[in-house]
């Protein structure tokens, strides 16, 4: 497994090794290593089904799993939940359907995190959600509800919300598959600004587009182990599986 | 191919008046709806008029009449004003009402205070204190103690033993019913197994065997001589009985949680208690708004079964006060007066809930 080398990629910060994971009898996740460094943006795709948001469930341990280890920034993943919220409080997530809390209003969502679980006054928990809120476009919708906003406009505020612990590394679980088509990019736009400051980020996305400009690292998975990982450039033009080439162009034809 | 410019939006058409309109679309749209509109009619004619009848028109208003100058054919409300302060206060001392009084006073004034201050920040800081307070000051005025007279209560009675014995099965019942409700979820198999036997036991029972059972059963647990009060024996089972009710209407409230919300609570790295009374529970209890209070109001009108076990409720009052040799034989007098108090107190209820439900209403607002 060869990783791209990169000034700012310095040291490993989620390291995965030979992990395990069944639904039932059904074997999800097939023996999967995975080591990425700080800073870096790795792009996940794959059929539906082949265990990609599994894979990025089980980092903060939303999926439970029952062989291998997986060590988020020093911290091992067990069922200690001391430990589960160690590594909670430094990763954050995006998921597909935004998962916003409907019972309060878009500055409580951002706050509730930072009040409670990192011990942030009230204060300063509201300045810094405003500021995050200015940064991702909706500063204006501070005062409303959830679904008073549109899907484009939620997913941005589940995205500041992510951000408002100030967490290492972010996780997006395919965060623009519920969007309509013309919400799509004003996602991806923040989602790119992101990308350019350094923070670690595993997207478990369809967006090509995206990997192509931001991504370090692009890999590939299928029935539950991953099958190639690579460099945009090189995963794009010279994909080297048949399953990659077939993926590649049944997604990218249409 | 063709490009073609935007329309401009138009008005409904309106063509005739709106009562016209509105009759024609709900009484008598086909034919069914006109036939069932007639019957409608028809029964409501053979209805009305009786009831108008007895209740006003051939009612006797002269509060002083006794039961034979008072008549037959119509009510005789002097029955009602005669024992007005039985029905409201049951047996309590007269020199002593003046407690019952400054009881109800109080959650009057405690209430317009709190929505006098909506707007503070020492809000919720009063709200609990209140909640924590008055139980206990409303136990001291009513019971006694503390220098007042102490009135046992067998002599409580009336309305106020009614709203007594609602009002603590409520606020008992609904933080216990949301523990048991949490408890049926939990993935801790002892206390799922307790709550769900808890819950369906005490479901399949009728609330008149639990009361039985808490005034005859319950005091063989306790040793010899130690004979604790007959109506808080009721308390106890009615609170026990509402306690299973209200937890599954708790838990229908927590099944309609998407797992999303859990799962971003549980990323956002909240620990269970906050997960739990942070952004689940004040989501479940929105939902459930309606039942929880269709089931206070089933409750409410279910207190007046402590009638069973001895104790004299609003309705138990109008079988002592036609015992009354003066007054014998007005019981119909009694009841549909008891009924509309107890409709006036209900109809509130479900009313607010309407309100609450619409100011706990973030969701669908577009």
């Amino acid at each position: 497994m060869s990783n791209p080398t990169d000034d700012r990629l310095c040291c490993d910060i989620i390291e995965v090794k030979g992990l395990n994971k069944w639904y039932g009898e059904f074997h999800a996740l097939k023996n999967i290593d995975l080591t990425v460094k700080e800073g870096e943006i790795i792009v996940i795709c794959g059929p539906s089904g082949s265990g990609k948001s599994t894979l990025i469930r089980c980092i903060n341990f939303l999926e439970k799993f029952q062989e291998g280890s997986i060590t988020v920034d020093g911290t091992e993943l067990t069922d200690d939940v001391k430990k589960i919220r160690q590594v909670r409080s430094e990763v954050s997530m995006v998921f597909q359907h935004f998962n916003l809390f409907p019972h309060l209003s878009i500055i409580d969502n951002l706050t509730l995190a930072p009040i409670w679980v990192h011990n942030e006054t009230k204060q300063q928990a509201k300045e810094k959600a405003l500021t995050l809120l200015d940064r991702v476009g909706i500063k204006d919708q501070a005062e409303k509800y959830p679904n008073q906003l549109s899907g484009g406009q939620q997913q941005r505020v589940a995205i500041a919300r992510a951000l408002c612990t100030s967490p290492k590394i972010m996780l997006f679980d395919e965060p623009t598959s519920a969007l309509d088509p013309e919400m799509i990019s004003e996602v991806l736009d923040v989602m790119i600004e992101l990308a350019k400051e350094g923070i670690t980020m595993l997207c478990v996305t369809h967006e090509m587009g995206f990997a192509k400009k931001v991504a370090d690292r692009v890999i590939f998975m299928d029935e539950g182990q991953v099958i190639e990982q690579n460099t945009p450039d090189k995963f794009f033009e010279n994909p080297e599986s048949e399953r990659l080439q077939l993926f590649l162009d049944q997604i990218l034809t249409n | 191919m063709a490009v073609y410019p935007l329309k401009e939006t138009k008005k409904a058409p309106q063509s005739q008046t709106k009562v016209i309109l509105w009759l024609k679309d709900n009484l008598f749209s086909s034919t069914s709806n006109v036939l069932l509109t007639l019957v409608a009619l028809y029964l409501i004619y053979l209805i009305l008029p009786p009831i108008l009848n007895w209740t006003i028109f051939d009612a006797n208003f002269d509060l002083t009449a006794d039961n034979q100058s008072c008549g037959r054919e119509g009510a005789c409300w002097a029955f009602i004003y005669d024992n007005f302060k039985m029905f409201i206060y049951g047996f309590y001392p007269q020199e002593e009402l003046w407690r019952i009084d400054t009881m109800f006073g109080l959650i009057v004034v405690l209430i317009m205070f709190g929505s006098w201050i909506k707007k503070s920040q020492y809000r919720m800081h009063y709200i609990i204190g209140a909640f924590l307070i008055y139980p206990i000051a409303a136990f001291f005025l009513l019971y006694g103690g503390l220098g007042l007279e102490v009135v046992g209560t067998d002599k409580w009675g009336g309305l106020t033993l009614t709203i007594v014995v609602a009002a603590v099965g409520i606020v008992a019942s609904f933080p216990l019913g949301i523990l048991f409700a949490l408890g049926r979820q939990s993935e801790m198999r002892i206390v799922k197994f307790i709550s769900v036997v808890y819950i369906e036991f005490v479901r399949g029972v009728p609330l008149i065997t639990i009361l039985f059972m808490a005034s005859v059963v319950l005091p063989l647990f306790f040793s010899v001589g130690m004979d604790f009060d007959k109506l808080l024996r009721a308390l106890i089972g009615i609170t026990m009985f509402q306690t299973a009710y209200i937890a599954e209407v708790v838990r229908g409230g927590l099944q309609a949680i998407p797992k999303g919300q859990y799962e971003a609570a549980d990323a956002a790295g909240l620990n269970f208690l906050q997960k739990t009374t942070l952004v689940i529970l004040p989501q479940a209890l929105k939902i459930s708004i309606p039942n929880i209070v269709g089931s206070f109001i089933a409750l409410f009108k279910d207190t007046t079964l402590i009638l069973i076990i001895g104790l004299y409720d609003m309705l138990a009052i109008v079988g002592a006060a036609t015992s009354n040799p003066s007054w014998l034989g007005r019981n119909s007098e009694g009841y549909v007066f008891v009924a509309m108090v107890l409709w006036v107190i209900l109809y509130s209820m479900s009313h607010y809930s309407k309100k609450l439900e619409v100011r706990f209403s973030t969701e669908h607002k577009n």
